[in-house]
Order: C-alpha cells, then structure tokens, then sequence
C-alpha cells in the first residue's frame, strides 16, 4: 500500500439540530481513486465541504492531515494552495467568459495586476490538450457542451496544480458519450500523472468500474469501505451498504382508511422551460386514492419536482399535455391560483427560498395563499385571521413564542409547520409534498409524518415525494418510483424494500446504455 | 405608570425609531433656528413646500415594496404631467378642472406604459423607468417647446391657499398674542380639526364595539382612552397652529386623504398584502397563488398616477410649466423611502414611515434654509443622513439575527 494522500480523522459537524457528520474517518492513498457514496442527506457533500474549507477549520471537530501535515483551511483558497481541488456538481463557470479566462479565473496569469494574454493562452492550450478539450481556447463557455463544460472544469484544477480532484456527481449532468470520455480521461490521468480523486456519484455501476476503493455513508456515519482494486464488488452490494438501516419506530403507525381514486393524471408531458426540446416528464400516468398516501421516489433530477409544479397550476415547464383528472372531472388549469381554487396544494421542496416569507410573521405566512376567504371587498378581517394563524398553530402544534414571530426565526421543523399550515388552510383535497422532511431534525420528523397521516385520515389524496427511501417506504401506502422523467414502476409498502426500489432505478439507468 | 410608560417605549422604540428621530430632528432645528422652525408661518410653508414629494414618496413605497425597485422617471413624469396642463388650459384654453382630469390620466398612461414592460416583459425596473426619465422628459420639452408657460390661478390655489374660510374669524382671543402677532384664528380650520378629531373618536368606539360584538380581541380601556385623548389633542393642537396663521392648506387635506388611502391599501387589503408578499419573497408568493405581475403592474401604474397629482400641486406651486420640473424629485422620494425605514430588497416598509422620512427631508431643506447653511452643505448633510438613517436600519436587524 503506498502512502495516504489525506487522511481525515473523526469529522465531526453539527448544524443546529442535526449531526451532520458523526466522527467520519476518510483516508484516499496516493494515486488511487477513491469512491463516496451514500443516499441523498447522508453526508458526502459536507464531508467534502469541510475538506476544501467552505466549513473554516473550527466549525467542525476531527483532523484533517493532507500529506501527513495537519491543516486548517480557512477558506477554499487555502485548501487549493494544498493542491486539494473541487468540482460542484452545479458547474461554476462564467458563461460569457472564454475557456482560457476560466481555466484561469482566479489564478490568473498576471504580472502587478496586468494579465499576461499570451501566457494564459499557451498554458489553456496545454491544459486542455491534458484533458482532451478539442476546443479554441477563445470559444466561450455558454457555447460549448456540458460533457465539455465539465472538462474546462478539471482543465482549471489541473491549472492550479492539483493533487487531489474531488469530483460530485461529475456525470449526473452528462450523456452516456460523454461520461464515458470523463470516466476515461480520469482513470487516464490517474494512471499517468498520479492524480488522486475522490468521486461522489450516485451512478454505482460507474463507480464499481473506475473506483479503487469505496467508502459507504449513511446518516452521517462512515459505514465501511470496499476493496475494488481488483473490481468485482458489485452494485447490490454498496446498495445494501447504502440503505442498511434499522427502521424501528421511526415513523408512526397507522392503519389506512383507502378510498376510490380521487386525482388521476394521464399522459402527462412537460418540456423544459429553457430548452424546449427537451423533454422533462415523459409520458407520466399515476393516481391517488382518497385516505391514502402515496410515495414518489427517485434520485435527484428524475423529474419529480417538475412533475409535481407541472401539475400545479403549470407553474413550471412550456408545452404540456395531458389530463388532470379530479374526482372523476376532468380540470384544465392554467395558473396557480386556479389550482389552488380547484383543491390542489403544492408543498415546495425548497421551504426558504420558495415556500416562505422569511421577513414576515407565521400568521401572515399561513393566511398568504387564502386570503380571499379571510377578507370581504378586498378587506383583511385581521382578527379572523389570527383565529386561523391560531388555530393552525395549535393544529399543528407549532413551537413559537407567538404567532407574529417572524416565520426566519423558527428551526426548519417549525418552518416547515407553517408551510403546512399555508396549504391547510387553503383547505385543499390533493396535497403534493414535495420533500416535507428535508433537512429537519428525526424528532421534528416524526410530528411532520403524524401530521401527513392525519391529513390522509381525513380523506385527502396526498403524494409525498422524497429521496429518502427509508422515509418512502415509512410513509407511504402505494410508491411509484421515477427516474429521468418517466414512472418506471409502482409497488405496494408490502412488495418494497430499500434494495429493491434502488436496483431498479438502477436498472432504468443502465437500460439506456 | 413611569415605568409603565419605559416598559412601553423600550418595547416599541425600534418600531417608532424613525418617528422619534423626526422629533429630535425637529427639536434640534427648533433649537438652531432660535424658534423660528414651529412658527405657525413656517408649518404651513413646509407642508406646501413638501407635499409633492410626499405624494410622490406614497407611490415610491408601493414600488420599492415590490422588491427593492425604484422609479426613476416620477421627475419626469411629473414634469410631463404639468406640461400637458399648460398645453391644454393656456395654449388650447380648455377648462381647467378638464385640463387637469386630462393631464392626471397622460401620467397614469405613463404608469401603464412603464408598468406593462416591468410586469409583463420583465425588463428591469431601473432600466424600463431611466428610459422613462429620458422619454417623458422630451416628451415635456416636445410640448412646451423648451419654454415655461404661466399657468392659470386654480393650479396657485390647490398648490398654495387654504381652504376658503368659509365659518369666518375667530377674534375672540385677538387679546393673545401668538409669535407677536394679534391671536386670530381661522374658523374653518378650527372647525375641521374639531369634526376630525371627533370622527376619529366616534370611529374608534363604534370599531372597538363591533369587534366586541363579534367576540374579537380589544386593547384595554384605559390604553384607549390614552391613545384616543393623545390623537385628539394632536389633531386639535394642529389645526390651532394651521389656524392661527393660514388656515387649512388644501393640499394638506389632498395628502391626508392620499396617505389615508394607501395606508388602508398597504394595511388592511388584501392587494396591500400580496404587495408584501411578493417583495418578501417573488417565488413563494408565485406559488401562493398571488398573481405577482398584476401586483407589480399596478404598483407603476399607481406610481404615475400620484407623480401626476405631484406633477398638478408642483406645477400650481411654481404657477408654470416649466421644462425643468421636478428634476432629481425621484431620488428625494426614494430617500424618503429608505429613511422611512424601507427595505431595498423589498417587502419592508410603510407609507406613514415614507412620510416621516419625507418630513426628515423636509425640516432638513427647511431648517439649514433658515440657518443659511451653503446649499452645497445642504446636499452632503442629507447624502450622509439618509446613508446613516439605513446603515443603522441595517445594524439592527443584523444584530436582531445574529441572536
């Protein structure tokens, strides 16, 4: 075994109300590729946050030894003077720059502030010819493709002397081609040039081809990490180290009172609003029974966030088709409102940026979507309306000082209460739940799953859509699961394990090859 | 009761900072100009002297709520607006009261205009409102042709007289002496304040009594004894003050109503509450439900309409037309705005709060005016009032969330 390149020691991370990271050992050995895998939320991206210094040295506990010297990086800056380089999963390219100026954006080539044309031209050439960028230097960046997007990508951390790429998701955003031409050039440049990766990706049979070793997170903890030099572990395998969890007691019990359909959706076709050739969602049919609740699952970017906006009011995508069927009517909805008017709520997955007013109270929060029904004339009655805000505050059992706290200063359980509350009170019959638990501590979990069995008790069709399996498989009576736009099967709570729901996703993603 | 009353303040003393502040202000001017700033004469000088850009401050709030946008064209909108006015009562001689119906919808229109491309083509507002301000203003000199018409009386009248006093002098305490002047008060003015006062007492009981009736909560008797003898007295020492010297300025009846009209919007609507929404945050308002354009469009629209009535009391004010009209009035209304305690990032803000900081402005002007202080001085003092009035906005929230 030749050295340890890094070596991370009992990373530990705290968010208020959530251990992120539990005393998280890593270490990645010169010249080896080295896999991070793990659910959505388990912690392989704050991991890795912390190792290129977005967390400071300080906000976590444990070591970092990089080289065998301990360091504390203060900023990402630091982290990349080391040789450590990272490449988001969300691109980070200037769009209207040329790929020479962002091979070299800051780390320019330059003498007292004045750039040096010529030399960040001819050392953009030879980092592109390492990475096999057959492109002008000078061609902008919004110009070319994303597979050669992600090669400008590690051009720029190969320009900055690299010794250790980490890499998240680099082929989530690719086509099969170009993932394969990633894939390649990686192990290539591993090969010859001795460059150590560590690689996040979601894509196992990637993983099990190019990885040399892989560690498995789950919950924050480091589960184990596999030998694959020689190869042969198989995807069962890291799925079963992934989803491998005790699930007691975690969701509460109910016993479901299951009605007749009560929303349906057939032929459902959403195009993507920016690139009207692309389809999102692909031909999509499923239903919801009334009292009962059902689970969407699929890995990030399958469509079901799309999926569900669609449906709401056509709130995103351009060129839709399909039929919306409630309660055996067919409904034609053109915007949110008359979504809202017919019964539908949506729960977005981003609560913060999209689900709240941050800067105002919970009792204006909760009344924002209905406030039609609060009023005469156009006339706020207030006082009726604090009836409600109380009345769902109590409903719900919101933890505040009052409610006229404003909405930014409750913990993420209570937020997502009030968000909750919102869609209540719209009285709707069709909820859509997009990620209800997303980054909410267990216990605040817990009371959002009473609530959403209390909601179905009533006899409302409610859709939960999440990543977390073990949450799909705590929640749900019926799971669909989705994947790159389309339903690629259903399954009833009895039929669904964790194993089997990934190996199928799996498998739809293998299909296309 | 003291302490009572300490309790109360300290509680309320973030919400009402920027009232206090415009009591010291006033104090530390009282103080400057020897008793000059509370004169009777000087009151109602500043209320004519700052109406329009308080009308116009009302309008600007309704845009900065909608997310931090600015109108950068109410200047020009303004002068447009009293250039039409010209036009069509001087050049073509129509009836004056049709001239200004006329002038009033041309601004409207210009809000319209505005208002579709920010709303509905997402242009951005500073850009849609800067080409307003080049826009309007030709169109300005397109009318007068580079010259100032005289405008006639009516214009000087709504601008700058009282309402006709139509009860007659009250010399009873002519023995009195007020500022060394003989004590005669304006009966009309006299008598609004007292109708005012009282309708504001008889609404206030009859509201708290249907709330009651209606099971709701009510403040405690005696809060509102103490609240409703502290708004009478205000209201009644006012109208003794306007009285002693004038009377009631018309346009201080145009303002109240103005302001008492869009703080029922912004307060107690629903419109008024989805103008909140959708500055405090577009996307969850969008997915709310809230129609966010319409909101936007109208908040424009609404704009022109008040830089027209603006452009009316400026142009009565000047008792012309002139090509120059109303230039830089956008940007004393947006700093009225952002000392009044709004948020440049929207959803933060109140028309009463715009108000007092168009006052803040106002004593400014007026106070350095009767000190002499250099105009120029007079332009860095109010740059570095209206930085510090936000920066400390901005340190109390920040400190407020760091908790």
């Amino acid at each position: 075994m030749s050295e340890c390149i890094l070596e991370m020691k009992n990373i530990t991370k705290t968010f208020p109300g959530v251990i992120a990271l539990d005393r998280v050992n890593l270490d990645v050995t010169k010249g080896e590729i080295h896999a991070l895998v793990g659910e959505n939320g388990a912690g392989k991206s704050t991991l890795m946050n912390v190792l290129s210094g977005i967390y400071p040295h300080g906000t976590y506990e444990g070591d970092i030894l990089y080289k065998g010297e301990v360091c504390s990086f203060k900023s990402i800056s630091d982290s990349e003077k080391m040789g450590i380089a990272i490449i988001h999963q969300e691109l980070a390219l200037s769009p209207f720059m040329t790929i020479a100026e962002n091979i070299f954006l800051g780390n320019e080539r330059q003498k007292n502030g004045v750039i040096d044309w010529d030399e960040t031209n001819n050392k953009a050439k030879e980092v592109m010819a390492r990475v096999g960028l057959n492109e002008s230097y000078s061609s902008l960046i919004r110009d070319i493709g994303v597979g050669k997007q992600q090669l400008v990508e590690i051009a720029k951390a190969l320009a900055k002397d690299c010794e250790l790429l980490i890499l998240d998701e680099p082929t989530a955003a690719l086509n099969d081609e170009d993932s394969d031409h990633l894939l390649t050039l990686l192990e290539r440049l591993n090969k010859e040039q001795g460059l150590s990766c560590i690689i996040i990706s979601h894509k196992l049979n990637e993983i099990a081809k190019v990885s040399d070793r892989i560690t498995i997170i789950r919950d924050g903890q480091m589960i184990e990490t596999l030998d694959n030099v020689k190869g042969g572990v198989s995807e069962a395998r890291i799925i079963k180290g992934m989803v491998g969890r005790d699930m007691v007691d975690r969701f509460p019990k109910r016993t479901p009172n299951i009605g007749e359909i009560g929303f349906e959706v057939e032929n459902w076709n959403v195009y993507d609003p920016l690139n009207e050739d692309r389809k999102v969602i692909d031909n999509v049919s499923f239903n919801l029974r009334k009292g009962e609740v059902v689970g969407l699952a699929g890995l990030m970017g399958a469509g079901r966030t799309e999926l569900a906006m669609s449906l709401f009011g056509k709130s995103y995508g351009k060129k839709i088709s399909g039929k919306i069927i409630k309660d055996g009517q067919e409904l034609t909805l053109h915007n949110v409102t008359q979504a809202i008017d017919n019964g539908i709520a949506y729960l977005t997955e981003d609560r913060k940026n999209a689900g709240l007013v941050l800067i105002q109270d919970i009792k204006s929060n909760t009344t924002m979507a209905n406030l039609k029904a609060l009023s005469t004339n156009g006339i706020v009655d207030d006082q009726k309306e604090i009836n409600v805000a109380e009345e769902y505050r109590e409903k719900l059992s919101t933890k505040c000082s009052s409610i006229f706290q404003l909405a930014g200063n409750l913990s993420g359980g209570n937020q997502q209460k009030v968000v909750l509350s919102k869609w209540l009170c719209t009285e709707p019959d069709v909820l859509l739940l997009d990620e209800p638990t997303r980054g909410i501590d267990v216990g605040a979990k817990y009371e959002i799953y009473n609530i959403i069995n209390a909601i179905a008790s009533e006899g409302k069709c409610v859709l939960v859509i999440s990543s977390e399996l073990p949450e799909i498989l705590g929640v749900a009576d019926r799971i669909y699961i989705m994947n790159e736009g389309k339903l690629i099967g259903e399954t009833t709570r009895e039929d669904a394990t964790p194993e089997k729901i990934m190996a199928r996703i799996i498998q739809s993603a293998n299909e296309k090859e | 009761m003291i302490s009572n009353s300490l309790n109360w303040l300290k509680h309320n003393f973030k919400k009402y900072a920027i009232f206090f502040a415009l009591i010291v202000i006033m104090l530390v001017f009282e103080i400057l100009t020897k008793g000059t700033l509370f004169k009777p004469r000087n009151v109602t000088i500043l209320i004519y002297q700052n109406s329009y850009i308080l009308i116009s401050a009302t309008g600007m709030l309704m845009c900065i709520l909608t997310g931090g946008n600015i109108d950068l064209s109410v200047g020009s909108i303004l002068a447009l607006v009293s250039a039409m006015s010209g036009l069509l009562s001087v050049t073509l001689g129509w009836p004056v009261w049709i001239a200004i119906i006329v002038a009033l919808l041309a601004g409207v229109l210009a809000g319209v205009w505005q208002g579709y491309w920010i709303a509905y083509q997402k242009i951005p507002a500073f850009i849609v409102t800067l080409g307003g301000m080049f826009v309007f203003r030709g169109i300005n000199n397109l009318i007068l042709n580079g010259k100032t018409i005289g405008l006639p009386e009516t214009y000087k009248i709504i601008a700058s007289k009282p309402v006709p006093d139509f009860v007659g002098e009250i010399t009873k305490f002519s023995n009195y002496e007020l500022y060394g002047k003989s004590l005669v008060l304006n009966g009309t003015c006299i008598a609004a304040g007292i109708t005012f006062a009282a309708i504001f007492v008889i609404a206030t009981i009859f509201n708290r009594l249907n709330r009651r009736r209606k099971g709701y909560e009510v403040s405690s008797v005696g809060g509102l004894i103490t609240k409703l003898v502290i708004i009478s007295v205000v209201i009644l020492f006012a109208s003794f003050w306007l009285g002693s010297d004038d009377g009631l300025p018309i346009i201080l009846v145009i303002l109240g109503v103005l302001v008492g009209f869009y703080v029922f919007i912004t307060q107690r609507t629903v419109m008024g509450r989805h103008l909140y929404a959708l500055g405090g945050n577009a996307k969850a308002a969008a997915l709310s439900g809230i129609k966010t354009q319409r909101i936007l469009f109208l908040a424009y629209a609404n704009m022109g309409f008040l830089a027209a009535i603006s452009g009316i009391v400026f142009a009565g004010r000047l008792n012309a037309a002139s090509p120059l009209a109303g230039q830089g009035f956008e940007l004393d209304a947006i700093a009225a705005c952002f000392i009044g305690g709004a948020s440049a990032t929207g959803g933060v803000g109140t028309v009463m709060g715009a108000i007092i900081g168009g006052f803040i402005m106002g004593i400014l002007n007026n106070g350095m005016s009767i000190m002499s202080v250099d105009v120029f001085w007079q332009d860095i003092i109010k740059g570095l009032v209206l930085l510090f009035a936000v920066y400390f906005d901005v340190a109390s929230k920040s400190k407020s969330s760091a908790k």
